[in-house]
């Protein structure tokens, strides 16, 4: 390995704060952070994203998942100064315009939500099931949500719901 | 909580990491930091400076050369289940990595992350000592080499200086023998409560690696192992200073050793 060093810390704009730009669900943001910030945080706060819920802040109840670069990953474990040049969705990027996506219609039809604060994160993790292209069946569903909490429905419908997406996918 | 202020760093290579390391004050790595973020959310852990090394993207390689599987420290723990070349040269690191979290935690978690921090409880350090594994450590001072049998000092404690960074895995392969995994935690995804890697050697003899039951992991020796194979388990736990809960993580010492050792017997009769 024969690397260069060179100074490239983003720009230090007012005290304490440095500039990133942000990509989320296809839109850049040129926003001023701490370096302290959670991505998680940031995204609620500076960009209005609320849709991105905020749970334990230590990674085990997965209300905060969001994608990075197509892959889900916990944005309360994450600085947003560490996400900056990578590709963020969020459940809102997941959205359409009008109407709900074909995974959130099932969650819909199947009532695979209750109090609806884990939803976002399930949807954004079955969301990235679907669509990685690996098998959907009851156990690979069960072992992708088997890192986000859900205190209400006891997942059985939440299961029902991505395996109808799949199957709805499929047809 | 929310993280106490610190001053950032974003290296843009190898050299620039260890020199930051070495020149900012009370710096620490960041690469993943799916240990280092929890602890500094709760204000365990509030390093003056955090130098990011996870944009340093040529350290997430895996290669084959002359006998030895080279792992570059940020490969996530997500890829040490998948990569192709992994799961045919050590089978047994990509099923113990399937262990380690949740999904979103094993694409952001890296490898040389995991094995720096050093839980007793996480499947990777374990998994290096079982497997004669290397780790090559970079400074301004040089680089050199260490066996991962000689890197874990105990309860998150290495032989990693303060301006060491870990950037290179080093496996011999294929293995002395055939490996089996094993580890019993109270949900999916936790840490475990106890854990194991049995090496069965051609010759009957092997080696014994535990995690999770002490401040680190625990690697013992054995030349066969005879019919009543867990007084074999429960003799070589005799030394071993467990953590809590005597009784209990003997007992489940024992277990885990006896399924993975069920499990190496398994691979070496395909």
């Amino acid at each position: 390995m024969s690397e260069t060093t060179q100074e490239v810390s983003p720009v230090e704009t007012r005290e304490g704060t440095v500039e990133i730009t942000l990509k989320v669900n296809g839109k850049s943001h040129r926003i001023a952070v701490e370096p302290r910030m959670l991505l998680s945080d940031v995204l609620r706060h500076e960009l209005g994203l609320t849709g991105t819920h905020v749970g334990c802040e230590q990674g085990v109840c997965g209300a905060c998942t969001v994608l990075v670069e197509g892959e889900p990953q916990r944005s309360c474990l994450m600085f947003a100064v560490q996400a900056e040049g990578r590709e963020i969705t969020t459940v809102e990027g997941l959205t359409p315009e009008a109407g709900l996506s074909p995974l959130q219609a099932a969650f819909e039809r199947h009532h695979a939500l209750q109090c609806g604060f884990c939803t976002p994160g399930m949807i954004v993790t079955c969301e990235a099931l679907l669509r990685s292209g690996r098998p959907v069946t009851e156990e690979t569903v069960r072992e992708a949500i088997s890192g986000n909490v859900c205190r209400c429905t006891g997942y059985q419908f939440i299961v029902d719901a991505v395996l109808d997406a799949a199957k709805e996918g499929a047809r | 909580m929310k993280p106490a202020p610190f001053q950032y760093h974003r290296a843009v290579s190898v050299d620039d990491a260890v020199t930051a390391l070495a020149t900012l004050p009370d710096a620490k790595l960041i690469a993943g930091g799916q240990s280092l973020i929890p602890l500094m959310n709760f204000r365990m852990s509030r390093p003056q400076t955090l130098v990011d090394i996870s944009h340093l993207d040529n350290l997430a390689s895996v290669t084959l050369s002359d006998g030895v599987l080279v792992l570059g420290a940020l490969l996530p723990h997500q890829r040490l289940c998948e990569d192709a070349l992994i799961r045919e040269q050590v089978p047994v690191l990509a099923e113990a990595a399937q262990h380690i979290g949740h999904w979103a935690i094993r694409t952001r978690g890296t490898l040389g992350g995991s094995l720096a921090h050093a839980d007793p409880a996480a499947e990777l350090p374990a998994a290096m000592v079982a497997l004669d594994a290397e780790f090559v450590l970079r400074s301004v001072r040089g680089t050199r080499t260490v066996a991962a049998r000689d890197f874990y000092l105990g309860f998150l404690t290495t032989d990693l200086a303060a301006d060491e960074m870990l950037t290179e895995v080093r496996i011999p392969v294929p293995p002395q023998g055939w490996y089996g995994f094993a580890e019993v935690a109270r949900r999916a995804g936790d840490f475990a409560l106890a854990g194991a890697y049995v090496q069965v050697r051609d010759d009957g003899g092997g080696s014994v690696t535990w995690f999770g039951i002490s401040g680190g992991p625990e690697r013992r020796e054995f030349e066969s192992v005879p019919e009543d194979a867990a007084a074999l388990w429960r003799e070589l736990l005799a030394d071993v200073d467990v953590t809590d809960d005597d009784d209990y993580r003997r007992h489940l010492g024992v277990l885990v050793a006896d399924w993975a050792y069920r499990r190496a017997q398994g691979e070496a009769q395909r």
